[in-house]
C-alpha cells in the first residue's frame, strides 16, 4: 500500500485514531510520519500530550498545503504576553503555560478543544462561588426566563409579573456591581 | 514492625468501610483540578513561584480541619525517601508525577486518607477524593464542598467560557476526573470487557487496567473513567459514567452466574488451586499473586470461600506492591527478594484468619 500522505513511498506505518468516537486509520511512510508528528513518543514510550501534539498536528493537514504556510508563519507569532509560551510550543507540548494562554490562543483553540471532548468548546459545569461574580446571577437571570416565557404560554400572567419583577431586580444588581467596578 | 500494624498501615482507613456494590465496585474517586489565577501553570512556573504556592497553602491550611476530616497532613515530598514515595503511590494517595517533582510538590492528606491536595502536580491543585463502593454522586459533593473552601482563600483561574483553566487542554472546564475502580473477574475471563470497551470509549469514557504496564489488567481490576470534561456538566458525566459502571455490575454478575452454571467446577478448581498457591508458595511473582487473589475474591464473593474476609483483595493488592515491601524490609529489595517476601507476607496474612 502507498503512503496516504505523499502517495510515493510504501506504507510502512499504520495509524489509528479515535477521534470524537470515530476510528480513523492512516497509513504513511516512515518520512511523513515523523513530519506530521506521528512519531514523536520518546523512548520511555506513549504518553498522553504526544498523542495530543499529533492531534494538533494533524490539524494542520487539514489546511491545504497552499494555505500552510502563511497559516503556520501567523500561528508562530502567536505568544503568551504572560508565560511567554508561543502556539507553536503548545502544540508541541500539549500544555498551556498559564491562564492568560487561553485568552491569547483563543482564536485557535475551539478545533481542539472540539476534539479533545466530542465536539464541545464551552463550560457548562460548575462556577466557582467567589470567583464567579456575575455569572450565578446571570444564570439565574436565564433560568428565571425561561419560567417568564412557560408562564406566559400558560397565561399565567399574574405569576409571570412576579418573575418579571425578579429579573429586572437581578439585572440592576449586576447594573449596580459593574458601575461600582468602574469608579 | 507486626505484620497486623503494618497492614494498618496499607489499608486507608476509609478501605474498610463497605460502600454500595462493594462486591464488584471497591471504589470511586472524584480528582478536581484547579489553578491560581495569577501565577504560571508548573511545566512553566519558575521554582520561586511554586515555593510561594506551596508556602501559602501550608500556611492556611494546615492543621485546620475540614468538617469531619480532621488535621490534613501537609507532607513536602521532597523530605520523603524513595520507598516512602512509592509507598503513597502505590496507595494512591499522591500520583507518580507528582512524586516526580518532588522539589516544590506537596500532598495534603487527611487523616482517614480520603482526601488529599496534592500542590504542584501538573496543576496548581489536585484536589482527590475517594469513597468506597459506588458513591460518586456522594463523593462529587463532597469533593465540591472541599473546592469550595479551598476557593475561601485561593483565586481560582477560571474563565467564563471555558470553566475551570486547567494547564492540559484535556481537563479544560470542569477538571474533573470521576473514576470507579471495579473488580471483573468473570468478564475478563470471557473476555467480554474487550467486546465492550468500543462501546463505553463511545460514551466519552475510557477503561483502563490499573496496576498494570499500559491497557493490561492485572488482577482483573479496571478503572473506568469520564474523559470529557469540557461542554457537560460535573452532574451529568457522573450520571453517565454511573449507568455505564451500574451496567457492567449486572453483566458481570450475570457472567458469574452462567460460569457457575456451565463451569462449576472448573471454575472452583481454579479458584482454590489460587488459594493454595497463595497459601503454599515460598516465591510469587506480582502478576500470579494479583490473578491468584482475583481469583480468591471470586470465590469469597461467589460464597465458594467462606472463612476468609472480602478486604483480602485490597489489602494484598497494595501490600505486595514492590514499594511497600521494601517499606516492611525497610530496605532495597531486588525483584527475587520481593519476591520471596510477597510470598511470605501473604502466606502470613491468610494464617491471621484462621
Ligand atoms: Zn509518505
Ligand atoms: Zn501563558
Amino acid at each position: 500500500m502507498e503512503c496516504q500522505e505523499c502517495h510515493k513511498r510504501p506504507a510502512t506505518l499504520h495509524f489509528t485514531q479515535v477521534i470524537n468516537g470515530n476510528k480513523t486509520e492512516i497509513q504513511l511512510c516512515e518520512v511523513c510520519a515523523k513530519e506530521k508528528g506521528y512519531m514523536t513518543y520518546p523512548e520511555d514510550g506513549y504518553s498522553l500530550h504526544n498523542l495530543l501534539s499529533g492531534l494538533f498536528n494533524f490539524d494542520s493537514n487539514h489546511i491545504g498545503t497552499q494555505k500552510k504556510d502563511s497559516q503556520f508563519q501567523q500561528v508562530k507569532e502567536l505568544q503568551c504576553a504572560r508565560c511567554e509560551m508561543t502556539f507553536s510550543e503548545f502544540k508541541r507540548v500539549g500544555k498551556f503555560g498559564c491562564a492568560e494562554c487561553y485568552h491569547t490562543f483563543s482564536s485557535h483553540l475551539d478545533p481542539i478543544f472540539r476534539r479533545v471532548h466530542s465536539g464541545n468548546t464551552k463550560h457548562r459545569g460548575k462556577i466557582p462561588k467567589r470567583k464567579g461574580g456575575d455569572l450565578h446571577i446571570k444564570k439565574q437571570i436565564e433560568s428565571y426566563k425561561s419560567e417568564l416565557q412557560e408562564l406566559i404560554v400558560n397565561e399565567e400572567f399574574e405569576k409571570a409579573a412576579t418573575v418579571r419583577d425578579k429579573i429586572r431586580e437581578l439585572e440592576m444588581d449586576i447594573r449596580n456591581k459593574q458601575d461600582g467596578d468602574q469608579s | 514492625m507486626t505484620l497486623e500494624h503494618f497492614m494498618n498501615e496499607a489499608i486507608s482507613p476509609w478501605m474498610r468501610e463497605n460502600g454500595p456494590d462493594s462486591d464488584i465496585v471497591l471504589s470511586s474517586r472524584i480528582r478536581l483540578a484547579r489553578n491560581f489565577a495569577d501565577i504560571p501553570f508548573p511545566i512553566i512556573a519558575n521554582q520561586h513561584d511554586l515555593e510561594k504556592i506551596r508556602e501559602f497553602l501550608q500556611q492556611e491550611f494546615e492543621h485546620l480541619s475540614f468538617q469531619d476530616y480532621k488535621n490534613f497532613e501537609f507532607i513536602s515530598i521532597r523530605d520523603l525517601s524513595s520507598i516512602e514515595k512509592r509507598v503513597l503511590v502505590e496507595k494512591h494517595l499522591i500520583s507518580p508525577l507528582l512524586a516526580q517533582n518532588d522539589g516544590t510538590s506537596a500532598s495534603m492528606i487527611s487523616n482517614n486518607e480520603q482526601v488529599s491536595v496534592m500542590i504542584n502536580e501538573e496543576d496548581h491543585i489536585r484536589i482527590q477524593l475517594y469513597f468506597p463502593g459506588l458513591q460518586l454522586t456522594k463523593a462529587l459533593n463532597k469533593a465540591f464542598e472541599l473546592d469550595d473552601w479551598l476557593e475561601e482563600k485561593v483565586n481560582y483561574a477560571f474563565d467564563e467560557t471555558r470553566g475551570f483553566l486547567t494547564s492540559c487542554p484535556t481537563n479544560v472546564g470542569t477538571g474533573m476526573r470521576a473514576s470507579v475502580m471495579m473488580h471483573l473477574p468473570a468478564l475478563a475471563m470471557t473476555k467480554q470487557i474487550n467486546r465492550m470497551m468500543p462501546a463505553i470509549n463511545q460514551l466519552g469514557l475510557v477503561v483502563r487496567g490499573i496496576y498494570g504496564e499500559g491497557s493490561e489488567a492485572v488482577g482483573n481490576l479496571f478503572q473506568i473513567s469520564n474523559q470529557i470534561t469540557l461542554g457537560k456538566t460535573e452532574e451529568d458525566i457522573i450520571e453517565d459514567l454511573q449507568s455505564v459502571v451500574q451496567q457492567l455490575i449486572e453483566h458481570e454478575r450475570r457472567a458469574r452466574t452462567r460460569l457457575m452454571e456451565q463451569s462449576g467446577t472448573e471454575l472452583e478448581d481454579r479458584i482454590y488451586r489460587s488459594l493454595g498457591s497463595l497459601k503454599y508458595s515460598r516465591i510469587i511473582e506480582s502478576k500470579e499473586a494479583a490473578m491468584c487473589l482475583s481469583n480468591v475474591r471470586l470465590g469469597i464473593d461467589l460464597g465458594i470461600i467462606k472463612d476468609l474476609s472480602r478486604n483480602i483483595l485490597n489489602e494484598l493488592t497494595v501490600l505486595t506492591q514492590p514499594g511497600f515491601l521494601q517499606h516492611y524490609a525497610k530496605k532495597t529489595l531486588t525483584a527475587s527478594e520481593r519476591d520471596v517476601l510477597r510470598a511470605t507476607l501473604i502466606r502470613e496474612r491468610l494464617q491471621l484468619e484462621e
